[in-house]
């Protein structure tokens, strides 16, 4: 077997394990990044909408600072979020939107004069400064009180990937392309590496490491409709818990987006519905406004997910082959608009659905599209329960999102922990060094190569294909947008008699060499661990808070579940093992209303003492973040 | 409506030494609005589950999916069944390695050529200091900029090249492009003497034969051909720099090209 040895070795080439690679290389360490695919075609690149930092450059986001980006966050995440983290993110991105810029990104500029902009389908007249012309623009985006997402057209994660990926180059950090770690290296206390599997040769390799850093991305994939690529599915997540030490937080905090288009679930975006498109159901009636009288199609992305999704149950949804869905109408804002303001809508009509929005309704559901949870991170970006563990990007479970992440902060979150996180490890690696346990090693190869040994042998009579849909199928069906005890029931008993299918999984072909099948067999047990994380959580939470709605228990209840779940997975185990931890050391911002969605709290009371910034955290929190002030 | 497409793929698994290449028929029912990202996971999850290709974001945004579909190099996610014949014959991109079936490495093949045109702006990176505001841009540049940013390094246009096929070492028009985006940026501080070593022969933009094949097929319409003459007309003039006056070079140079506003 080939084994590898590097000073920090990251699963994950997107923004986010690009961005901590960089910063261990321009320190002088070796940095080795894995990939399932070539870097630059992470998910990231799909990201078109933007960044969120308070530069306040454009007239729209005068008088932004970090102390209101910071406000709009933890209302966002529904005061689920992680204060303190909340708040060095706020503080930090606009230098990161600097820094990314010095190397490379085209960020769109002010310039000076009078511009036309739309709000709610109506132009208006606005004049952006001279003193700020040139300097990064920002464009409007839900949940915020000012213009504060930075882009680059509609391509801005893949220009920020671009240039990250060429500091990757700049700086000779090593990229294992077409590899998939598949278990971490561990010894009980320190994480030490990785088994990786190539994707070329399908050969098991080892890399040891002196940090390791889970940068994989989302899992949406454990849901069938879902606007993630198709590798998302959780990989890193899953090593992480299957280490059995290493807890996962929050994992019932998913979002849906109410436009995934049907079949292929490509996001179009909430720009449709801003500028006055219209939802439909069979009929082509418009149902929204009578479940929403005042804001209609406006609602937020959670209630009006949730309204179509309670239309459809109701028998009005479009059979497909592809499954149910309703319409997206934008038919009569004509051809001009639609070619020019919402051209990326346009061309993703024509060339995917074969529809004609001109002319055409466009078929959308809610479907799955961020995971606020993942691997539970101190502030520092720390794994909890092995040192030399770290994570970062929509992997980890920093936890500036709480229950529900802000559009264009979850980009910004990548390069931001990126960054910061990219610093703590210098800091971990100039203050260690490790001893690569030959023994730990023997062990986590020992059990991906036995399982690989399982697969191949003809006894297992499951198919990894069927487990999938199904997995999908129960997420779909019971771990929704709108969730209630006895459903949630249904999918804990359902996904355990998955989990137990899957332990006798067994291939159809033979394949010598790389072999795509062995891929989704291998994956497959633990992304029905990540669905068990999801609806056990999910049931075990009697409120709703952010993307998480209880039909049963509608109200926000501070006074028992301010709090985040922590899913832990006991080796032998058919179901995750649960604890919980406060959701912020202290409240800068104490919990009250978010000021749209409606709902009713229970409050609870939080001792005196937690209502403001600790002392000592302040000046701490002041010198790390020195060299970015 | 409904067609029974009969689809032709190419299979071999150079890992095995009893595989030999050849083409293998599958059947598949048409669905509305299918694309060849579907049918071949039809294929794959119904009749072959070896059978390997490559997809990621199935939206034709990171250029994952690029191989010959009757012929014509192209992004498999963003084709529709609905607009090719029934009989529809997939091969794997030419050029790159042949990883199997229809996947091919095109991930080091851009490393490679990223490595060898130094494709990172070149400035003191160290210099950034993060109490000062960014250096200032004119959006319309860095709109220009964003549209060459915009490739997905798919290859379709390096399969489709006449040089790329004949010689190994051709740094293609994707290549190219990109040399002329950090050429375009005043963040890099590159001379022209520094591009010509890199693309200033026949590996480059010399070795080019201007038929263009590589703009017809791109699938992000990046203006390859205008990319292409800014820069060899660009180093063309720089090797006959000492024979023209110097004057005359610079004024040639970026003689009606978008270049002409923002460098001398
Ligand atoms: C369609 C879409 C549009 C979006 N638009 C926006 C937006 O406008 N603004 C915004 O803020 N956010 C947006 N988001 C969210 C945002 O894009 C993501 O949260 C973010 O890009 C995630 O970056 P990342 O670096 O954490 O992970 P990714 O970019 O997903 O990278 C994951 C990396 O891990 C690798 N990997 C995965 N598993 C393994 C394994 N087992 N072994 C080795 N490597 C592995 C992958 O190959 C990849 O390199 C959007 C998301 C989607 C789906
Ligand atoms: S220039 Fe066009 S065809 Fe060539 S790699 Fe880039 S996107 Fe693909
Ligand atoms: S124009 Fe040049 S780069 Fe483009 S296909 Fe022809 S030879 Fe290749
Ligand atoms: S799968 Fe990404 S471009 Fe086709």
């Amino acid at each position: 077997m080939q084994i590898f040895y590097t000073d920090l070795l990251c699963i994950g080439a997107g923004l986010a394990g690009e961005r901590v690679a960089v910063e261990a290389a321009k320190a002088g360490f070796d940095a080795t990044c894995l990939s399932i695919v070539p870097p630059r075609r992470s998910h990231s690149s799909a990201a078109q909408g933007g960044m969120q930092a308070a530069l306040g450059n454009c007239v729209m986001g005068e008088g932004d600072s970090p102390d209101i980006h910071f406000e709009d966050t933890v209302k966002g995440s529904d005061w689920g979020c992680d204060q303190e983290v909340a708040r060095i993110f706020a503080d930090t991105a606009p230098i990161v939107m600097r820094e990314v810029a010095h190397w490379g990104v085209p960020w769109n500029r002010v310039e000076h004069g009078p511009a036309t902009y739309y709000k709610g389908g109506k132009p208006f007249e606005a004049a952006e400064s001279k003193e700020k012309h040139g300097l990064i623009h920002a464009r409007a985006f839900g949940g915020t009180a000012k213009w504060r997402t930075c882009y680059t057209a509609d391509g801005t994660g893949r220009s920020v990937l671009n240039t990250l990926d060429s500091m990757c180059l700049r700086y000779n950090v090593n990229i294992h392309d077409r590899t998939q770690a598949e278990a971490l290296i561990h010894d009980g206390e320190n994480c030490i590496g990785a088994i990786v599997r190539c994707l070329r040769t399908g050969e098991l390799m080892a890399y040891f490491a002196t940090a390791t850093l889970i940068a994989t991305g989302g899992y949406g994939r454990i849901y069938k409709a879902t606007t993630n690529a198709v590798i998302c599915d959780g990989g890193g997540q899953i090593a992480a818990l299957d280490t059995g030490i290493v807890p996962l937080g929050n994992m019932e905090a998913i979002q849906f987006h109410p436009t995934g288009t049907v079949p292929t679930d490509i996001l179009v975006t909430e720009g449709c519905r801003g500028d006055g498109g219209t939802l439909l159901d069979v009929n082509e009636y418009r149902f929204m406004p009578d479940y929403e009288p005042e804001k209609a199609e406006l609602a937020s992305r959670d209630v009006v997910s949730r309204r179509m999704q309670e239309h459809m149950a109701k028998g009005h949804g479009v059979k497909s082959p592809y499954g149910d869905h309703l319409w997206l109408d934008i038919r009569h804002l004509g051809e001009k608009h639609i070619t020019t303001k919402l051209r990326e809508v346009y061309d993703i009509c024509t060339s995917f659905l074969g529809v004609n929005p001109i002319s055409d309704l466009i078929p959308v559901r809610p479907t799955q599209h961020y995971s606020m949870g993942g691997v539970r991170t101190n502030k520092d970006g720390a794994a909890y329960g092995l040192s030399g563990l770290f994570s970062a990007g929509e992997a980890a479970c920093w936890d500036m999102h709480g229950f529900n992440r802000l559009g264009g902060n979850s980009l910004a979150e990548t390069v931001v922990a990126g960054r910061y996180v990219g610093k703590k490890v210098v800091e971990f690696l100039k203050g260690h060094s490790v001893d690569f346990k030959q023994s730990a090693l023997r062990d986590a190869h020992a059990k991906i190569e036995e399982r690989i040994k399982r697969l191949s042998g003809s006894s297992g009579k499951e198919s990894a294909i069927v487990l999938r849909d199904e997995m999908q199928d129960i997420m779909m069906d019971y771990v929704g947008i709108f969730r209630n005890g006895k459903d949630l029931q249904t999918a804990v008993d359902k996904l355990e008699e998955l989990h137990a299918r899957s332990m006798n999984i067994g291939l159809q072909g033979k394949a010598i060499g790389f072999n795509p099948e062995i891929s989704l067999a291998l994956r497959i047990p633990g992304m029905i661990k990540l669905a068990q994380c999801t609806a056990f959580g999910a049931l075990q939470r009697t409120e709703s808070r952010g993307a998480h709605t209880r039909e049963d228990h509608p109200e926000r209840n501070d006074k028992d579940w301010l709090n985040r779940t922590l899913a832990y997975w006991k080796d032998g185990d058919s179901l995750p093992t649960l604890k919980y931890e406060d959701a912020s050391p202290y409240f800068e911002i104490p919990p009250g209303e978010r000021g749209y969605g409606g709902g009713k709290i229970i409050h609870a009371d939080i001792p005196a003492e937690k209502l403001h910034v600790p002392e000592s955290n302040a000046s701490d929190n002041a010198a790390s973040a020195e060299d970015t002030k | 409506m409904s067609r029974r497409l009969h689809i032709e793929v190419f299979r071999y698994n150079p890992l095995d030494p009893e595989s030999k290449p050849h083409m293998q028929s599958f059947y598949v029912n048409e669905y509305d609005s299918m694309t060849l990202f579907i049918a071949l996971n039809i294929i794959r999850d119904q009749h072959d589950p070896t059978l390997q290709f490559d997809f990621c974001c199935r939206a034709g945004i990171c250029g994952s999916c690029g191989m010959v579909i009757n012929g014509r190099p192209g992004l498999a996610c963003h084709t529709q069944t609905k607009d090719l014949p029934e009989h529809i014959v997939l091969h794997p991109l030419p050029v790159f390695k042949l990883i199997g079936d229809l996947s091919v490495d095109t991930g080091v093949w851009f490393r490679d050529a990223g490595t060898r045109i130094e494709a990172w702006v070149h400035n003191d990176h160290d210099s950034f200091d993060p109490t000062q505001e960014e250096a200032r841009m004119e959006n319309a540049l860095a709109n220009e900029i964003f549209e060459l940013d915009r490739c997905v390094e798919c290859g379709c246009c390096i399969a489709a090249c006449g040089t790329a096929r004949m010689r190994t070492d051709f740094l293609g028009a994707a290549s190219i492009a990109r040399v002329a985006r950090f050429y375009l940026d005043p963040r890099d501080e590159r001379n022209v003497e520094n591009y010509y070593e890199v693309i200033g022969n026949d590996q480059g933009v010399f070795g080019c034969m201007g038929l263009l094949a590589c703009e017809d097929v791109c699938p992000k319409h990046i203006p390859l051909q205008d990319q292409l003459g800014i820069m060899r007309r660009m180093l063309a003039l720089h090797s006959v720099k000492g024979i023209l006056p110097k004057a005359l070079i610079e004024k040639l140079a970026h003689k009606g090209c978008c270049h002409e506003n923002h460098k001398s």
